[in-house]
């Protein structure tokens, strides 16, 4: 790690003009991931801009009754507030399954997003990989990839997106707020992440020094009954091999409205439309889940090593789908 | 070694005392417990968050030491396990319970335990859920530390020596 | 029986239990000496080459970089035993992550960059780092005794044709990695031509003498100190390159040196247990008799270091059988040199042979405890020696009883709650009993105290806590009378903490001392000890009693483990329900400890089964699961109910405490009591570790 200058920002516009005025700066939230990847010399920041402490630390109900979360709320603090746990228990439960309780204490609503692959081919400095250094290949693709993507993977790269935060805020139909040196603007969290196609060194739509200030949650998922599950290799404190959110309405055994998001299955946390769609209208039933389901998978593009992924996304999919829809009814 | 471009003096606060080091911008809070300031009872496991044998508490919250760069921790209250019983005093409540249960064998995540434990006892009395508290529990009212609660909050610090069962032991301890 | 007043299986409190609660018990990378410069190693990025070049320019201009070591300006050392201590003695790379330079720099942010700098080039040779069991590469080893690793008795395949009941089935364990909590780390300083190292380490006394042979010095003028060390698992238990590398960087600079493994470098640099392919093949009569038993496993080695994880040895103490035939094989690749993880052979060989136990009560329709109950024995198969003492009998069944095994519906898949299938499982543990000679002293005050010394290890089995008990027993006085000094090369030499032998060994020559103590002090009764006490010393080197190998018996710690897991239909998530074991070793010595010791094992058996695996990269021969993000150690959330019980035996033909090592057999067959759980529970039968949802849930 080579040293680098520290400045510690007071406000938004003061952290995007140092940025926009030193090349090489990246911005510090709960350094959870950051400093982790200057260790290993995946990130080499000339300067750091500590945005940790700039006043986007409030969750937040807004007049149209979404719920606004500051960018630089712990994800411990995001999932015990009130407003969270009560009308987006998806959002909850996913930021509980992941990390760990020191890690969530530190970790950023921001940073989350912002968060790199796991891929140990993007880690390791002397191994090739496109992600990390444009043009230099992908060694998990013939090498070990049980982790990797199955859906929406590309020649260049077969990593996915670690976080489960994310996976939730794409089912909720969530928007991020970006302010960069142009103004601000939202991209919804759908469409945050990106694939990898030909430039997989670009993980999001962020620009090159825009600063994440907060997420919005909408009025119109609020209070639906929703849900998170992961499937992993141990208990708790390890990264989904596959996770589901989902946001279900049901409307007497109809579906009125659903959203799916799969995890560990792309690059991206995975909106299924695709199963969206073959759901809204149709009956609520444990076939019409599945077909669903299946329909959405039928995608998927697995390697060697990674085809399991598929069943485990369908299983846990449907279950969650019939567990919401046969829960007593959400206040 | 002075402030420059590359380091800061940083004033905070350790174990009630407070301290002003000179960091290198790159140097996390745990580099500085262990090798400036001679506090070595936050342990260096792994040094990327994926142990918990550095958990130390800063402004009562526990944290992975190792991922915190000093230099941001500007005016902070920080608590390592030499600061959990008071100077020349009995041991925290937790630290008993660990040599009566011996929850520990080698004892080099045990620092990060206790101290895991101090923050996951205070985060379920402020009514914080975990991944395996029944979603539909009131919300913020205090969650009680079953044994699968204790199990699932301290999972971010690994024991390699095993003594888990021991841990969940000494954790009930103190909160029956 | 022990009578009631002993010392000795006690509950004793782990006398460094307070320092380690506060934080002041201090490893070996936390001492702080004046000077103090770090060390950073630079692992190469080939699998198999040379060092081409080696441009440190970048490094050296790195500030506060004071060095850089490499095979071009390195000391030359004087012979290693052990070929991967030859540190940076050639440009030799025999495998990816072996060490091509050290830096050293005045601070580890600037050692860490340094690091980064150097640029090193390689000409590189095609490797080969595949396993495969049928490579004509692969070799029969010898065993410790000289003779070729492989061992029939009767007609074994002839049998096999001709055996009613026949299981053959090949089980595979992965890389497995030890990764104690405290990564592998030294601070050495020269001060006058003496060399002190504060070493992380299962043993101080080979430590100093690797040292003195690489550094050509008496021994005299080393002192190696291991006071506290934060876990092994058999990766401390020989010299690591990282102590010959700090004092290297430390004679060459002049300063004080410490150098602590990343821990992202520990999978290629300190050991780990070879992945193993087993073949089994039982035949037995209708009634469960075995009428053979083959055992064939195949492991890797490394090209510098000849390691066999010799899994078959298991098949020659558990079950008699009048054909059988068991062997080592090991196959030297392109990979990072093996070593000791806990019980190494017995852990992987077990699981293979307690597997196929139980596919064989199933193909026998026979109840898997009462099938190792027909089996058990008296004399040892391969050696037709007696057993000093072999409770599995009495281990199987208390296990059974506490366990509520009479219960159990025997078809698979025969029990769920909601989409969770539940299924239980059992399997047999043994290890070997082993000593080896060691010296200690023990000494009387006037104040009414007595100091033990002896250079132990406590790597976290309390051995100072067992050594006072020990001590106190002999002497007869109360345990917090006897203060205990370990961890040191200044004490009486003594060998490592491994083998699951060192309070046997330290125990006995303590327990000899102690008794000489005792004779002396009871010839001065009533008279004033002098100032500097009275003392005696002991040394077993050579004692008849214990050369086990020369004996006429067989000697083996015994136990039983029982599972019962739950597996998510839907995910293929196994997750433990409840964890039963029940031990036959000897006399245990200190309850607390010893339950400690039993139930740390298990845990890391049930990782085994469970969570942990490596995979070694194909293309760039290294483990590619090398942190502990991606290398699943098992978390406090996997650890379920767990239990450890004992049968205590009264053994004769023991040490003087009449005890059998404790540290490892709880690791040995627990893996399969949780695989036989699972398949119980699912039907489905995976011959692969770990079991793992990828695995599970394709085969559901």
């Amino acid at each position: 790690m080579k040293s680098f200058r520290y400045l510690r920002a007071h406000s938004v516009e003061e952290a995007t003009a140092a940025h926009a005025g030193r090349p090489g700066s990246r911005y510090l939230g709960g350094g959870t991931n950051l400093v982790d990847l200057m260790k290993m010399g995946v990130e080499r920041p000339r300067t750091l801009i500590d945005v940790s402490g700039l006043p986007l630390d409030a969750v937040e109900e807004l007049p149209d009754g979404s719920v606004r979360a500051g960018a630089a709320v712990r994800n411990s603090d995001l999932a015990a507030h009130p407003l969270v746990r009560d009308r987006y228990p998806v959002l909850a439960q996913a930021l509980l399954s992941g990390a760990s309780g020191q890690l969530r204490n530190a970790a950023t609503t921001g940073g989350n997003l912002l968060q790199r692959t796991r891929c140990p081919y993007f880690q390791d400095l002397a191994k090739p990989c496109n992600k990390r250094e444009p043009g230099t290949g992908c060694g998990a693709r013939e090498g070990v990839h049980r982790d990797h993507a199955v859906l929406g993977h590309s020649p260049q790269c077969i990593a996915t997106h670690p976080s489960d935060m994310a996976v939730a805020l794409a089912a909720l139909d969530a928007q991020v707020e970006l302010h960069g040196a142009h103004g601000r603007r939202t991209v919804p969290a759908a469409d945050f992440h990106r694939l990898p196609g030909d430039r997989p060194d670009l993980d999001t739509e962020i620009a090159p020094g825009e600063l994440i200030t907060g997420v919005r949650l909408p009025a119109a998922t609020a209070g639906l009954p929703s849900a998170y599950r992961k499937a992993r290799d141990r208990a708790s404190y390890a990264f989904a091999l596959a996770s589901v959110a989902v946001v279900l309405d049901v409307d007497g055994s109809l579906v009125r409205d659903v959203r799916i998001a799969f995890g560990g299955l792309a690059h991206r946390p995975w909106r299924a439309l695709r199963a969206e769609r073959a759901l809204v209208g149709g009956p609520v039933t444990e076939e019409a889940f599945g077909r669903a389901v299946d329909a959405e998978l039928a995608a998927a593009e697995p390697l060697p090593d990674n085809a399991f992924k598929v069943p485990l996304a369908r299983g846990i999919a449907c279950d969650v789908l019939r567990r919401l829809s046969t829960a007593p009814t959400a206040a | 070694m002075g402030a420059d471009v590359f380091h800061s003096e940083v004033p905070l606060t350790v174990n009630g005392e407070a301290r002003r080091p000179t960091v290198d911008h790159r140097s996390t809070l745990l580099d500085v417990l262990r090798e400036q300031l001679g506090l070595t009872g936050a342990k260096k496991g792994c040094d990327h968050g994926q142990c918990g044998a550095c958990t130390v508490l800063v402004d009562g919250r526990r944290v992975n030491s190792c991922l915190l760069l000093a230099v941001s921790l500007e005016g902070r209250e920080v608590i390592t396990v030499e600061g959990l019983a008071p100077a020349g005093g009995d041991l925290h409540p937790l630290q008993r319970a660990f040599v009566d249960r011996d929850a520990f064998q080698c004892g080099y995540c045990t620092p990060g335990q206790i101290c895991s434990a101090v923050g996951a006892i205070a985060e379920a009395r402020a009514g914080r859920a975990s991944h395996v508290t029944d979603p539909a529990a009131d919300v913020g009212a205090p969650v009680e530390l079953t044994r699968d609660e204790i199990r699932e909050r301290l999972s971010g610090n690994i024991c390699r020596c095993g003594a888990y069962p021991h841990i969940v032991e000494a954790v009930e301890d103190v909160t029956r | 029986m022990p009578d009631t007043t002993s010392a000795l299986g006690a509950p004793t409190e782990r006398r460094e239990g307070p320092a380690k609660v506060t934080g002041a018990a201090r490893y070996a990378a936390e001492h702080l000496p004046g000077g103090l410069a770090h060390a950073w190693p630079v692992p190469a990025t080939i699998a198999r080459g040379e060092v081409a070049s080696v441009d440190d320019t970048a490094a050296l201009a790195v500030p506060g970089v004071v060095g850089v070591l490499t095979h071009l300006n390195a000391p030359r050392l004087g012979e290693a035993d052990d070929a991967t201590l030859a540190v940076l003695q050639d440009a030799r790379v025999p495998h990816r992550g072996w060490y091509v330079a050290l830096v050293v720099a005045d601070t580890l942010e600037a050692a860490r960059e340094g690091a980064a700098a150097v640029t090193v080039t390689y000409a590189e040779e095609p490797h080969d780092v595949t396993l495969d069991a049928a490579s004509p590469a692969a070799y029969v080893p010898e065993d410790p005794d000289g003779n070729p690793d492989e061992h029939t008795r009767g007609n074994p395949d002839e049998a096999f044709a001709a055996a009613p009941v026949r299981v053959d089935v090949t089980y595979e364990v992965p890389p497995l990695h030890n990764h104690p909590m405290e990564p592998h780390a030294a601070t050495a300083r020269w001060e006058e031509g003496r060399l002190t190292v504060h070493d992380s380490s299962q043993g101080a006394t080979a430590v100093r003498q690797t040292l003195a042979s690489l550094f050509k010095l008496p021994e005299e003028q080393i002192t190696v100190v291991s006071e506290h060390v934060g876990g092994g698992f058999g990766s401390k238990g020989t010299p690591r390159p990282h102590v010959v590398l700090a004092s290297m960087a430390a004679r060459e600079t002049g300063r004080p040196v410490k150098l602590a493994l990343p821990r992202r470098h520990l999978a290629a640099v300190v050991g780990h247990r070879s992945p193993t392919v087993q073949r089994l093949r039982l035949g037995a009569e209708a009634d469960g008799t075995l009428t053979t038993l083959i055992h064939e496993v195949t492991s890797h080695t490394s090209r510098v270091k000849e390691f066999v994880e010799t899994g078959a040895a298991v098949s020659r103490v558990m079950y008699p059988s009048p054909h059988a035939r068991t062997g080592n094989r090991v196959l030297p690749l392109d990979v990072p040199s093996p070593s000791w993880m806990r019980a190494p052979g017995e852990a992987p060989g077990m699981y293979a042979l307690e597997s196929a136990m139980d596919e064989l009560a199933v193909a026998l329709g026979l109840d898997p405890v009462e099938l190792r109950l027909r089996n058990d024995t008296r004399t040892e198969p391969d050696t037709g020696k007696p057993f000093s003492s072999r409770h599995l009998a009495e281990c199987l069944r208390e296990g059974a009883r506490r366990f509520g095994w009479a219960e159990r519906d025997p078809r698979p898949r025969s029990r769920a709650e909601g989409p969770v299938l539940i299924g239980s499982g059992v399997a047999a543990a043994t290890y070997p009993v082993l000593v080896s000679p060691s010296r200690a002293s023990a000494h009387a005050y006037p104040d009414g105290g007595y100091v033990i010394r002896v250079n132990a290890t406590d790597i976290g089995t309390g051995a100072r806590t067992v050594l006072a008990q020990v001590a106190a027993d002999a002497l007869g006085v109360p345990v917090d009378r006897v203060r205990t000094e370990v961890g040191s090369t200044d004490l009486p030499a003594a060998p490592l903490a491994g083998g699951s032998s060192g309070t046997a060994s330290w125990g006995w020559a303590v327990h000899e001392a102690c008794t000489r103590l005792a004779r002396r002090l009871a010839g001065q009764l009533g008279q004033q000890l002098p100032p500097e006490g009275v003392g005696a010393s002991a040394d077993t080197e050579g004692t008849p009693d214990t050369n086990y190998a020369e004996s006429e018996y067989a000697r083996h710690a015994f136990g039983a483990h029982f599972a019962e897991v739950g597996v998510d239909a839907v995910s293929g998530e196994v997750r433990v329900r409840r964890l039963l074991g029940v031990f036959a070793a000897g006399h245990i010595l200190n309850a607390r400890t010893a339950r400690s010791q039993f139930i740390g094992a298990m845990t890391m058996g049930l990782g085994m089964a469970l969570t942990e695996h490596s995979t070694m990269d194909k293309a760039f021969g290294d483990f590619a699961e090398s942190d502990l993000a991606s290398y699943h150690v098992p978390v406090n959330a996997d650890v379920p109910a767990m239990e450890a019980h004992w049968i205590d035996e009264d053994d004769p033909h023991l040490n003087p405490m009449g005890s059998k090592g404790i540290g490892e057999i709880g690791i040995v067959g627990t893996a399969a009591a949780i695989g036989n759980a699972v398949h119980h529970a699912t039907g489905v039968r995976l011959r692969e570790l770990p079991i793992t949802p990828d695995k599970l849930v394709t085969a559901l």
